[in-house]
């Protein structure tokens, strides 16, 4: 009887509580090709929520328009209860200070050693001492293991210690949400597996909420609580739910064969 | 939202003690580093209490390390910092453990004195200059082997960059050589009026034009906007690891990016310098109507002053120029390094590097056509 109760309070908390993100009747393209039409999610507080789906799909284009880099052609996108389409000029900017992006390739700088790299947005957005931003900076690279590469340049790093290092970077301004583009693409499986535990571990230490997108099924097994799946043809969320649901209870024959890693020979 | 911040000091039977209040954390950090560090030793205290703080970040782990630093180098040891809370507590652990890597890194890292630098530099520039000599001795031979057998020569390539570099340029080389013209045939015709040889003045922009100005505009045109084009082409190329995909796929990134681009600068140069010679002269002529006197009279001035071997001296220079624009954009490309600044370092020192040849070049073929009386 009491773990009803327990259950029935998280599932209404998780109904009723306000989503750190919004995104109702999203509509995204380019000029007039439309890549997703009617798109409708919610992401809630420390959350790791993947978007997953096959090339193509738009899951890279969703982010960017999550991420404010790219306007709506319609839709909602509420960011921590504040509308990121109707913002502008300063209201925009503290909106932007809350996110963190880590890119796909890490977008580096490439002039600048990975300690500048990680001190950027506290030197332009806080009023701390020198001192204390390199301080922050070094925690930031201790958190993510990189501790020891804090004076190298970007184009001295494997692809591994790029991703840690914009990671870092991401976490400067210790935002609520951080968006993660293809983080283990191109990475060998240990160090995409020290990777999923360093997001593990972030998240459930400081509460960030992680928004994903991948197509890498085992650090969505591993780490994702929530994935949606995205699908070309469509142009929607064709599934919702917990890897686990998405893997068995799906219902959908492209996202069990995607999960499962089947061949669909109907498919060319 | 900016948090609050306040601290007092109280006194108790164990000496000074410093309270600290509220929110240590991005937004209070600076306030308290403002009246607590900065102010150092005004506040300074062996005891801090930190049992109401409620929220600390980094920034806040990093200024009570700070205090505890200061504290220790005046002589203040050992420092309590009592009430922390245990979540907190990780944190200045953290920021401790920082501040201790932070100054063995300091300590450790040795700075070069001015004799060193300027070595290095100087070691630098020597293997900068080894590594041009050694691909310009690369390129000319893969020049002599690709003219000994022309079918290995990329032709489509060598058309498609004589039209990129070459045709694409024509405009911006008679725009800049007319305007010369022009305002040379101005400056000169103002004094030389007073003498009444005005009409002389066809024959010093006709001299002027093609054997020294024509080639010259050219060339230094053509270093600002075709070099850097090579040098920017081949440095990405570089960057994006297509020379390497060139070599292990067993072709010769020379033959196959170097050569067409020297092949199409090397004729299109001279073909260009012809247009802003006529061009020049054209701009000379306007001044000398608009004096009132005939086009025959400015036509046969030109004719009869410019010989032959004026007009052939600057097209052997402008072949010259040519190898040496292509020259230097191509080999600064290749030398790229890695990073985004690579190709915009690359660009600049092609086009330094070809303005820099093409003048040392024009002042050596002065002094040989002085002495072979050209």
């Amino acid at each position: 009887m009491t773990e009803f109760f327990q259950l029935f309070i998280i599932t209404w908390e998780y109904e009723n509580i306000r989503p750190i993100i919004e995104i109702e009747n999203l509509t995204a393209g380019y000029d007039d090709y439309t890549v997703l039409e009617n798109i409708s999610f919610k992401v809630h507080q420390g959350e790791i929520f993947a978007i997953l789906g096959g090339s193509g799909c738009g899951k890279s284009t969703l982010l960017k328009h999550m991420t404010g880099l790219m306007p709506p052609v319609s839709g909602k996108i509420e960011i921590l209860n504040r509308d990121l389409v109707q913002a502008s000029g300063r209201k925009r900017t503290d909106i932007l200070k809350q996110i963190g992006v880590a890119f796909q390739s890490g977008a580096l700088f490439g002039s600048m050693t990975v300690l500048e790299n990680i001190s950027l947005p506290l030197c332009e957005f806080t009023a701390l001492d020198s001192s204390i931003i390199k301080d922050i900076a070094l925690m930031k690279l201790e958190q993510v293991g990189l501790e020891n590469s804090a004076f190298l340049m970007p184009g001295e790093l494997s692809g591994g210690m790029k991703k840690r290092a914009a990671l870092a970077r991401a976490m400067a301004l210790d935002p609520a949400i951080i968006f993660l583009d293809e983080p283990s693409a191109g990475l060998d499986p240990v160090t995409s597996a020290q990777l999923d535990i360093l997001i593990k571990n972030l998240a459930a230490d400081l509460g960030i909420t992680f928004v994903i997108v991948t197509h890498e099924l085992a650090s969505i097994n591993a780490i994702s609580d929530r994935v949606i799946m995205l699908e070309k043809n469509t142009k929607s969320i064709i599934a919702e739910g917990t890897p686990e649901q998405m893997r068995n209870d799906s219902g959908n024959p492209y996202v069990y064969n995607f999960f499962n890693r089947i061949i669909d020979k109907g498919e060319k | 939202m900016a948090g609050y911040f306040k601290y007092n000091i109280s006194q108790t039977d164990n000496g000074p003690v410093l309270h600290l209040e509220g929110n240590l954390d991005t937004s209070t950090v600076p306030v308290a580093w403002r009246r607590l560090v900065k102010k150092f030793p005004e506040h300074a205290c062996p005891v801090i209490d930190l049992k109401k703080i409620k929220t600390m970040d980094m920034a806040g782990a990093s200024f009570i390390c700070h205090l505890e630093t200061r504290l220790r180098t005046a002589g203040i040891w050992p420092v309590t910092i009592s009430g922390l809370k245990p979540d907190h507590s990780s944190l200045i652990d953290l920021a401790r453990k920082i501040r201790q890597h932070n100054i063995r890194s300091t300590k450790s890292g040795k700075k070069l004195s001015c004799v060193e630098k300027q070595g290095r530099r100087l070691w630098q520039v020597s293997a900068e200059a080894r590594q041009f000599i050694s691909y310009t001795g690369e390129i000319f031979w893969a020049l002599v082997r690709s003219l000994v057998n022309p079918s290995s020569i990329r032709w489509q390539d060598v058309f498609h960059t004589a039209e990129q570099a070459g045709v694409n340029a024509l405009p911006i080389i008679v725009l800049i050589s007319f305007i010369v013209g022009l305002v040379m045939a101005f400056q000169a015709a103002i004094p030389m009026k007073m003498f009444g040889t005005e009409l002389y003045v066809a024959d010093l922009i006709g001299i002027a034009m093609v054997r020294e100005l024509g080639p010259l505009m050219t060339a230094i045109v053509l270093a600002g906007r075709s070099a850097s084009a090579f040098a920017a082409e081949i440095g990405t190329m570089r960057i994006n690891e297509e020379i390497d995909a060139l070599n292990v796929m067993g072709l010769d990134p020379v033959r196959f990016l170097i050569v067409p681009r020297m092949i199409a600068s090397t004729f299109t140069t001279p073909l260009l310098a012809v247009f802003a010679n006529l061009a020049g002269i054209l701009g000379g002529a306007l001044v000398i109507i608009s004096m009132g006197y005939p086009v025959v009279a400015y036509y046969s001035h030109v004719a009869s002053f410019v010989e032959t071997g004026d007009f052939a001296g600057g097209m052997v220079k402008c072949f010259v120029f040519g190898i040496l624009i292509a020259g230097a954009g191509c080999i600064r490309g290749y030398q790229a390094g890695s990073g985004p600044s690579a190709v915009g370092i690359a660009t600049t020192k092609a086009v330094v590097t070809g303005i820099i040849l093409i003048v040392v070049f024009d002042g050596i073929f002065s002094v040989i056509y002085y002495y072979l009386g050209v």
